[in-house]
């Protein structure tokens, strides 16, 4: 019985899964997650989970029942230990072991530490799982002041929640502004004036070099200028490292996730790494090394390669897609940036409705779209089609960005 | 029988319901937003619907056990 063996239960390996089956796969597929619970939806945890308004069973992408019925042999709590290429076969640190025709890393990340956190402390928290997210949820009832560390997509979506509730946010940010690796600044400065309106505090430019407690609970944390935070509870959440430990231990090439082709395919060709773990060759900017941490990456690669399993392999070349809560904004990113962009907007971010136009050079990359959600599906077909309006039609309200795409399909 | 509803403002338009049935989920052109073709869908159909729900991101749809009096009301 070998097959297809998954390692990862998050949304890229149950979409592989699922989508292997829905292609007719007739062999066997083992999906194995190191967490206890059935694979669950991620992004909910910082958002209408981490508020309470939305129940465990929301969160839980099958019926208890689907494994069964579509024959997908899932293993919770359980971790692959070694790779041995040669006789392809995992061992399982349960001491089992199982063959493979293919074997797929679907490992995700897992959050960066603060260097200078030594052990548990209790109250200095991070969020990744749903146990996380419980212990967060259960954390933020009780505690005051919050400290979060790190203004990216996850702590802010945190700090939005906490605010909400009543408490005193404050946001410790190395960089010079919020989200500033992953928007461009008039984005970042509306969701800055957001986040201060609902009471969050900032400090820009700004690390913590110590964290104080008293028998092992958190009560302040120190700050490279020397200034003492209390906090009754403490928010770690500066980014991320992918799980590629496996992969290189294997041999594999491992450059800030684990490198694959076009394909989804590592330098062994029974070998497949997908979802958050990935580098892959991002085709719309001249195949430059990405990883990527969303929703649409997961699945949409999840589903390439399902379809090269079965025999109808294409390259991957899908718009990459984000979203984000924040302080009651919607925040929906199509394509990439990697920053020294230039910056046009349509609308007026007065009105916290617009939509940031990114270009290098005449060649649109990315566009960043706060509460304005026509903006930004033209934006995926434009980057799909690889059409570039002029900066004068992007910054005009008034032109219809329709036409460009049904000239094209006309044409 | 089921009874499937979509909170348009939580909606993100991922298009995960469109995928998981087409017969019952679409998006608006305009801006991506999913729209429910099918309100009370078929018997055969509760599965994927009640999945769709299950793997929206957004946890925008919700689905529910309705009477036949209050579906034809």
């Amino acid at each position: 019985m070998s097959g297809v063996v998954i390692v990862g239960a998050g949304q890229a390996g149950l979409q592989l899964a699922a989508s292997l089956r829905e292609l007719g796969y007739g062999g066997s597929i083992r999906l194995i997650g190191d967490e206890p619970h059935a694979p669950y939806q991620r992004p909910p945890l910082s958002k209408a989970y981490l508020a309470g308004t939305a129940p465990d069973m929301m969160l839980f992408m099958q019926e208890p029942n689907w494994f069964a019925q579509h024959e997908i042999d899932f293993l919770p709590d359980e971790t692959v230990v070694s790779v041995n290429r040669e006789l392809r076969q995992v061992d399982l640190r349960s001491g089992a072991f199982l063959d493979y025709e293919h074997l797929v890393f679907a490992t995700g990340t897992r959050n960066r530490h603060l260097p200078c956190v030594e052990g548990a402390i209790e109250g200095v928290l991070s969020l990744r799982t749903l146990d996380d997210a419980r212990q967060l949820q259960a954390a933020l009832q009780k505690a005051d002041r919050i400290v979060i560390v790190g203004a990216g997509f996850l702590g802010l979506e945190a700090a939005t929640i906490a605010a909400a509730a009543g408490r005193h946010v404050r946001v410790i940010e190395a960089g010079p502004r919020v989200l500033g690796r992953v928007a461009s600044e008039p984005v970042s400065t509306i969701v800055r004036q957001c986040h201060e309106e609902a009471g969050v505090v900032f400090d820009f430019n700004e690390s913590v070099v110590a964290v104080h407690g008293n028998v092992g609970r958190v009560e302040a944390l120190e700050l490279q200028s020397g200034e003492r935070v209390p906090a009754d509870l403490v928010l770690i959440s500066i980014g991320v490292v992918p799980n590629a430990e496996l992969a290189a231990a294997a041999g594999l090439e491992v450059h800030n996730g684990i490198v694959v082709d076009r394909q989804m395919r590592t330098e062994d060709p029974c070998i497949s790494a997908i979802g958050d773990c990935a580098a892959f060759p991002f085709m719309a900017d001249r195949d430059r090394m990405v990883r990527l941490e969303s929703v649409q990456n997961a699945v949409d690669q999840a589903r390439c390669l399902a379809e090269r399993i079965m025999g109808r392999g294409r390259d991957y070349d899908a718009v990459p897609l984000f979203w984000s809560d924040q302080a009651g904004l919607r925040l929906q990113m199509a394509g990439l940036t990697k920053g020294g962009e230039t910056a046009v907007i349509r609308g007026d971010p007065a009105s916290r409705a617009f939509s940031v136009f990114c270009y290098d050079g005449d060649r649109l990359v990315a566009v960043e779209s706060v509460s304005r959600l026509p903006d930004h599906m033209q934006a995926r077909k434009l980057l799909q089609a690889r059409i570039s309006p002029t900066s004068q039609q992007a910054a005009d309200s008034g032109f219809d960005l329709k036409t460009l795409i049904s000239v094209r399909a006309a044409a | 029988m089921l009874k499937v509803t979509i909170n348009q403002n939580l909606c993100v338009g991922a298009g995960m319901c469109v995928l998981s049935s087409a017969e019952v989920f679409d998006q608006r052109d305009e801006d991506g937003v999913a729209v429910v073709l099918e309100p009370y869908p078929p018997e055969r159909l509760s599965d994927v619907v009640r999945g769709a729900a299950r793997k929206c991101p957004a946890l925008a749809i919700t689905v529910e056990e309705v009477t036949d009096a209050g579906a034809a009301g």
